[in-house]
């Protein structure tokens, strides 16, 4: 007996073994991939321009340089408006986005809100169907008048039907006993949901603050839409321009035959680019604990 | 309503069950303003495929054209090949998404080692961080023909240089690479919490029948992640002729030389706006792929909905 049990569990640690170093060596590869053009922009970002242009890219650090970050911050104004705009906007709308979407989840969690299901297609029905981006644009620029405005990257990111889901999925297991015996208390629902429901829901709370700030730091859409005065735009559509438009000095300055002027674009390029992904990055760890319980995503329906 | 309870024998009248939920139907209305405004209003507007817009009457007041927009769309000949385009990406981003998704879900979750998968996991959700103009910029710094990193290790190698942008074929590997790259960390973490939320017991009860891991992985944990899988890729048709277009745009940027690979509906549509200011033609362009998803969701989610009820997204 004793013996058959010991087979039994070295068999076992067998298996383990083996789906475990199917796991280390798949997931480890693909880890890999995804950090490797990380790092070579920051390996790059840090090289002198000469370097690079005699070459290329380098895959491992040789000499080491901080030219091109001096430059970027050498004429400031601009890259600092831009920073100054994203924050903004990121911080502003995160938390009118969170708020807003948080407190339709829960309305649409309330058992006893008979209207639920059919708020929840309405809203959901325009994730199925919509008019496209053309009576879209025309709305905001004609009648919203969006145009350099900083409405105009606002508000198209406040709300997300997505993040409502995933409110509505999380807040329904939240039990309703809660909301019930504070109502009989004599508590009203908008004073449930701030002092009883949002403490209960960090977890979904980090996550949607992560999507949120995602979404409004990594905007350069709306911006390319509606903003064209240099002093408005957000850092990834600044850095969007940057890479355009040296690459096109690069062209005229080949085409032509005049000498490349001694700007480092390529590193510039690169340095820039850390530059606006950074502080994005940096907040991933204060969330990633909650971020696996704030995700739940459940069905429409119920 | 709940059906089969007493009181509802008579309908509760409209009036006094708002009354009643006031402050919920309060608390609903910063979202039901938005969704009319940003999406139900825009339903409106899709009379401008039917129109001669013209900047002076507006959306509403531009004079009827009937069919003469989707005359102009399919005299450019462009439909077919972007329809087909954003279909085969979709198709194959959405195949190769589950596979890698539940896969490094599942294979995270077998993991012993809790530093090794906390770190794998930071690594594969950085990505996710990153905007398509920086997925844009690493584009660049790898693929570009003088100085990208891949004709370096080419080299290396004693291969000759290859260059990216006047090979159409390969950004068919490329785009799809990079979009499973960019997305993989994010949807393994929906199946992770899919996983994390099964029943332990089954685990435990199939490991003293004897039940190996392969088993328990082929038997267990990958039939419990249906329903999340049935979600995703449902959500997945209901867009199965939406482009992803900060991909294509970013990455691709305006070659003429790549288009015919390359061109979705999304950026198709977004060039005869902005490009062409051809505000009738692109209307009309845009109202032909809302109704082609609207089609294809509507009758998706009706077959899954007639063989298991479950499974159906609403």
């Amino acid at each position: 007996m004793a013996k058959s049990n010991a087979i039994h569990r070295k068999r076992m640690s067998k298996d383990l073994l083996a789906v475990n170093i199917v796991a280390y060596v798949l997931v480890g590869l693909f880890a890999l991939i995804c950090v490797v053009p990380f790092y070579l922009i920051l390996v790059a970002s840090f090289t002198p321009e000469s370097s690079l242009i005699r070459n290329g890219y380098p895959l491992v650090p040789k000499d080491f340089s901080v030219q091109s970050y001096l430059l970027c911050l050498k004429n400031p104004v601009s890259i600092l408006k831009a920073y100054g705009t994203t924050i903004g906007v990121t911080f502003t709308g995160t938390a009118l986005s969170v708020f807003i979407a948080t407190m339709t989840g829960y309305v649409l969690s309330r058992k006893d809100f008979p209207w639920r299901n059919k708020f929840s297609f309405f809203f959901f029905f325009t994730t199925l169907f919509n008019g496209g981006l053309v009576p879209w644009y025309m709305l905001c620029v004609r009648y919203l008048h969006f145009k350099n405005s900083y409405i105009g990257i606002l508000l198209p990111l406040m709300f997300s039907v997505w993040n409502m889901i995933i409110a509505k999925s999380f807040m329904n297991g939240i039990p309703s006993a809660i909301s019930e015996s504070a109502k009989i208390d004599g508590a009203n629902d908008i004073t449930i949901f701030i002092r009883l429901i949002l403490p209960l829901s960090k977890p979904l709370i980090a996550t949607l603050c992560l999507f949120s700030a995602l979404a409004y730091w990594n905007d350069w859409y709306n911006c390319m839409l509606y903003i064209t005065n240099d002093n408005m735009f957000t850092l990834q559509y600044y850095l969007q321009r940057m890479l355009g438009s040296a690459e096109a000095m690069r062209i005229v300055a080949e085409k032509s035959g005049i000498a490349l002027p001694s700007v480092p674009l390529e590193s510039m390029k690169m340095a820039m680019t850390i530059i606006a992904t950074g502080p994005i990055v940096v907040l991933y760890p204060f969330v990633q604990r909650y971020f696996v319980k704030g995700l739940t995503i459940g069905a429409v329906k119920g | 309503m709940k059906k089969g309870t007493g009181q509802n024998k008579y309908r509760v009248p409209i009036l006094k069950t708002a009354k009643k939920h006031w402050m919920l139907l309060a608390m609903l209305s910063p979202a039901i303003l938005y969704v009319i405004i940003f999406s139900y209003i825009p339903m409106t507007g899709i009379v401008l495929a039917f129109k001669n817009y013209q900047y002076s009457g507006g959306i509403y007041k531009s004079p009827w054209i009937g069919l003469d927009n989707f005359k102009a769309l399919l005299v450019a000949g462009k439909l077919g090949q972007v329809t087909r385009n954003t279909l085969l990406y979709n198709i194959a981003f959405l195949l190769l998404g589950v596979v890698f998704e539940m896969g490094s879900a599942i294979l995270l979750n077998e993991m012993l080692g809790k530093w090794f998968k906390k770190v794998a996991q930071s690594f594969m959700f950085l990505p996710y961080f990153i905007s398509w103009v920086v997925a844009g910029a690493i584009m660049y710094n790898i693929f570009n023909y003088e100085k990208g990193v891949f004709n370096s290790l080419l080299n290396l190698f004693g291969a000759e240089s290859f260059d990216l942008y006047n090979t159409p074929k390969a950004w068919i590997i490329v785009l799809i690479f990079l979009k499973i790259w960019k997305q993989t960390g994010y949807g393994s973490v929906v199946y992770l919490a899919a996983i994390t939320g099964l029943d332990q017991e089954m685990f435990e009860a199939s490991s003293i029948d004897g039940a190996s891991a392969w088993q328990k992985i082929r038997y267990i944990t990958i039939p419990s992640l249906m329903p999340t899988m049935m979600i995703l890729v449902l959500l997945g048709i209901g867009n199965i002729f939406r482009g992803d277009f900060g991909l294509f745009y970013q990455t691709v940027k305006s070659s003429a030389l790549l288009q015919p690979v390359t061109d979705v509906i999304d950026t198709y549509v977004f060039r005869l706006l902005i490009t062409n200011s051809d505000i009738g033609v692109s209307a009309a362009a845009g109202l032909y792929q809302s109704i082609l998803c609207f089609v294809t969701i509507s009758v998706c989610n009706k077959l899954v909905k007639k063989s298991n009820p479950d499974y159906a997204l609403y």
